[in-house]
């Protein structure tokens, strides 16, 4: 397939790979602080963590190098109050709540909107949120309600979808609004006590919209090396091996790899949109890691009438996660999925009690389908022997 | 009352009206109307002439053909009903055939129970009916006795139908999901993912288009032709729901064996491939209908593949070997990937879901 599979070539992986190995042999040597311990990189975007898995790339690297999968997929950092308050607007007799596949299955304290939809509940599993529109078009005689979530990827399409229903003036359509932001989690990442990165990659979708500019801070002020990268299994080869090159060379930069896509200021008409939408809130609660100052949008006073939070009743409880789960660790990579002490035994994609379990791009979910490492095996292998 | 004479009872039921309604699942003479004029003249044979609320079949022609008898069901409930490449109709055959078929088994006789829900065109009925007989004739089944139901709107969608079907087994023939064994070769009778791409295409809400055609077929005449030349076939499945991924999981946990597969060795039109690429679906997992995932011992893997790309059903021209059977990790399926990695291949959970970003 064309303008795909040349990023696919595992000849020129192979090429990679060989000057990653040399320049991983050049840091170790070169570098006392690596003596006890790998280099660790974080794969923000939970986008990268599935590509790494579905080509099988972490093997391919040297032992040495750790990646660590970050926070970056929506569905999974979802507390589970908010999945609550999607059950109860979802449950009233009024209304259609329209929403992606992967927040389908993801548990609340009850129940997931999968069980609900089961349950009587009016669930529409969407593929964009226009398509929810032309739900509220069809139904003027129902409540429509988009669950929007995800980083800065995502909002400009929900805001222009709340512009555009302004716009046909449809009073039945409404969101309900769970965008988070990036910069905020990075910053609370890198913040962490028991956090030792050497490098990020930075989500590429996201900078394609916001721009190279908010993630300079990351070498500027934290000193460390930063790549923006693509979703092909060779970009992600070839930002770590820009990374692996700033540590050699003892250097920490903000990089484009994917400067095809992202450009220095983003996208401005999208900006323009979310700008005009959206609002930050003081503080917005993330599963396995708390509340986050900054780190969540809501829709502004101006379009409060699609504003699902302000249109009904939400019960906003904040449920704390299981205790046995340990998504938080797993987030900001101070423990491996497969030490987790409920992974692949209470925990599997299907009963997921914890969000990492749930998306295809949550990292525990990922290891259990993909992961392909000695401890995985004979953990799925035990799995079978039980069955 | 008499029993009507085989081929000579005067056939006078005809069906009113161009929407099926509650009357036709009543009982009296709407229904059997609908009987008659529909399913029996279409599906035309002399079990079905008379008329009697069970098919009889001569043991003779069943043990004169092997030594077991197979027994399968399956319901058939896809939405939509017509799809690029078939319909419901040649679905509830080509896929009961299947299921017979992948045992070793001669497919024979097949049982119809439907489900309408009341609205249905008769247009679109007759249609589904035309292809559940064309189906049949090019698997050499018939349709021998069968069932009616009308049921309220909303109570089902359009229209369900189950089949069952027996065949019969010949004695020399052992193929079993348990039977994998180090050393065999994995094989394929063609592209995968296409009827589930064309289901996707079909069911409009993606806005995407394609020329995707369901790959729904009738796959004992390949198998016949397959076991002929190699009857030393190990396991054989058709990759349904859940694709081949699905399958393999099954025989890789049966057999207490690991199966590795190549990525490059797995036949995938670029139409497929595409659509799976812009919606985040993995292909392994989309289901196909006219697709067998066989497992023979090495040695005879050529033989198999020749069998299969040169039969005439035309059915395997596409065959590949994609990957073996190995010694270790027991239970688990290894892809290893284009480019150049190894990941492991699980069995679905749910439904395939496009990833949201």
């Amino acid at each position: 397939m064309k303008y795909v599979d040349e990023f696919r070539d595992p000849v020129l992986a192979q090429k990679l790979i060989a000057e990653i190995e040399q320049l991983t042999a050049q840091i170790l040597k070169e570098n006392k602080r690596f003596a006890d311990r790998p280099i660790q990189l974080m794969e923000f975007c939970g986008g990268h963590t599935h590509t790494i898995f579905r080509y099988g790339i972490e093997q391919l690297l040297p032992k040495s190098i750790e990646l660590i999968h970050g926070p970056g997929c929506p569905v999974c950092v979802l507390p589970m109050g908010r999945v609550d308050d999607c059950v109860s607007l979802a449950e009233r007799p009024e209304v259609i709540f329209a929403t992606f596949g992967d927040a389908m299955r993801v548990p609340g304290s009850k129940k997931s909107l999968l069980q609900a939809k089961a349950d009587g509940a009016d669930v529409r599993m969407v593929y964009s949120p226009l398509d929810a529109l032309t739900l509220a078009r069809k139904h003027p005689d129902r409540e429509v309600i988009f669950f929007a979530l995800g980083f800065e990827t995502t909002m400009p399409s929900t805001a222009l979808t709340v512009l555009e229903a302004e716009r046909e003036g449809l009073d039945n359509f409404s969101l309900f609004c769970n965008h988070i932001t990036t910069v905020p989690i990075i910053k609370a990442i890198l913040d962490s006590p028991n956090m030792q990165l050497d490098g990020l990659l930075a989500p590429g979708h996201v900078s394609m919209v916001v721009g190279e500019a908010p993630f300079h801070f990351v070498a500027d002020t934290y000193k460390k090396p930063i790549v923006i990268t693509g979703f092909e299994p060779l970009d992600i080869v070839q930002s770590i091996w820009l990374l692996l090159r700033q540590l050699a060379q003892g250097q920490c930069l903000m990089e484009n790899q994917y400067a095809r896509i992202v450009t220095r200021d983003g996208n401005q008409p999208g900006l323009a949109a979310i700008a005009r939408v959206y609002q930050l809130r003081d503080f917005f609660e993330w599963r396995g890691l708390g509340s986050i100052e900054d780190s969540g949008v809501r829709i502004t006073d101006a379009y409060a009438r699609f504003d699902a939070e302000r249109k009904f009743p939400v019960p906003n409880v904040k449920i704390a996660d299981p205790s046995s789960c340990q998504c938080g660790e797993v987030l900001k990579g101070e423990i491996k999925p497969w030490q987790c002490k409920v992974f692949g035994s209470q925990c599997t994609p299907e009963t997921p009690m914890g969000a990492l379990m749930v998306s295809s791009e949550g990292a525990c979910a990922a290891y259990y389908n993909f992961g392909n490492l000695p401890e995985l095996m004979a953990l799925k292998e035990k799995a079978v022997v039980a069955k | 009352m008499t029993t009507p004479t085989p081929g000579l009872r005067k056939r006078s039921g005809k069906l009113k009206g161009d929407t099926i309604n509650m009357s036709h699942g009543g009982g009296g003479k709407a229904m059997r109307d609908l009987i008659e004029d529909v399913f029996i003249t279409a599906f035309d044979n002399a079990h079905l002439d008379l008329m009697e609320d069970q098919a009889r079949i001569d043991l003779a022609v069943l043990t004169a053909r092997g030594d077991r008898l197979a027994l399968t069901t399956d319901s058939y409930v896809v939405d939509p009903i017509f799809f690029p490449g078939g319909d419901i109709g040649k679905l509830s055959v080509c896929g009961t055939v299947n299921d017979l078929a992948v045992s070793g088994a001669v497919p024979l006789y097949l049982t119809c129970g439907v489900i309408i829900e009341e609205g249905l065109s008769v247009a679109d009925l007759r249609t589904i009916v035309k292809s559940m007989k064309e189906a049949a004739d090019r698997a050499g089944v018939k349709i021998i006795t069968g069932d009616t139901k009308v049921v309220d709107r909303g109570a089902c969608d359009k229209i369900f139908i189950n089949t069952a079907g027996v065949g019969v087994i010949q004695k020399n023939l052992h193929i079993d999901a348990g039977r994998a064994r180090p050393g065999d070769l994995i094989l394929i009778n063609g592209y995968i993912g296409d009827h589930g791409a064309a289901i996707l295409g079909a069911r409009g809400d993606l806005s995407i288009e394609n020329n995707i055609l369901s790959d729904c077929a009738p796959l004992n005449g390949l198998i016949s032709d397959l076991l002929a030349a190699c009857p030393d076939v190990h396991c054989m499945r058709d990759a349904t729901r859940g694709g081949i991924a699905s399958v393999l999981n099954e025989i890789a946990d049966s057999s207490n064996v690991c199966i590795k597969i190549k990525e490059t060795a797995i036949p995938i039109r670029p139409d497929v491939r595409g659509m799976c690429e812009i919606l985040g679906l993995d292909p392994l997992y989309l289901a196909n209908e006219g697709k067998i995932i066989i497992v023979v011992p090495g040695a005879q893997a050529d033989k198999a593949l020749q069998a299969l790309q040169k039969s005439s059903s035309q059915l395997g021209r596409e065959s590949a070997v994609i990957g073996e059977v190995k010694d270790g990790h027991e239970g688990i399926v290894i892809l290893q990937t284009a480019f150049g990695g190894e990941r492991i291949v699980d069995m679905l959970v749910g439904d395939q879901l496009p990833r949201i970003c």
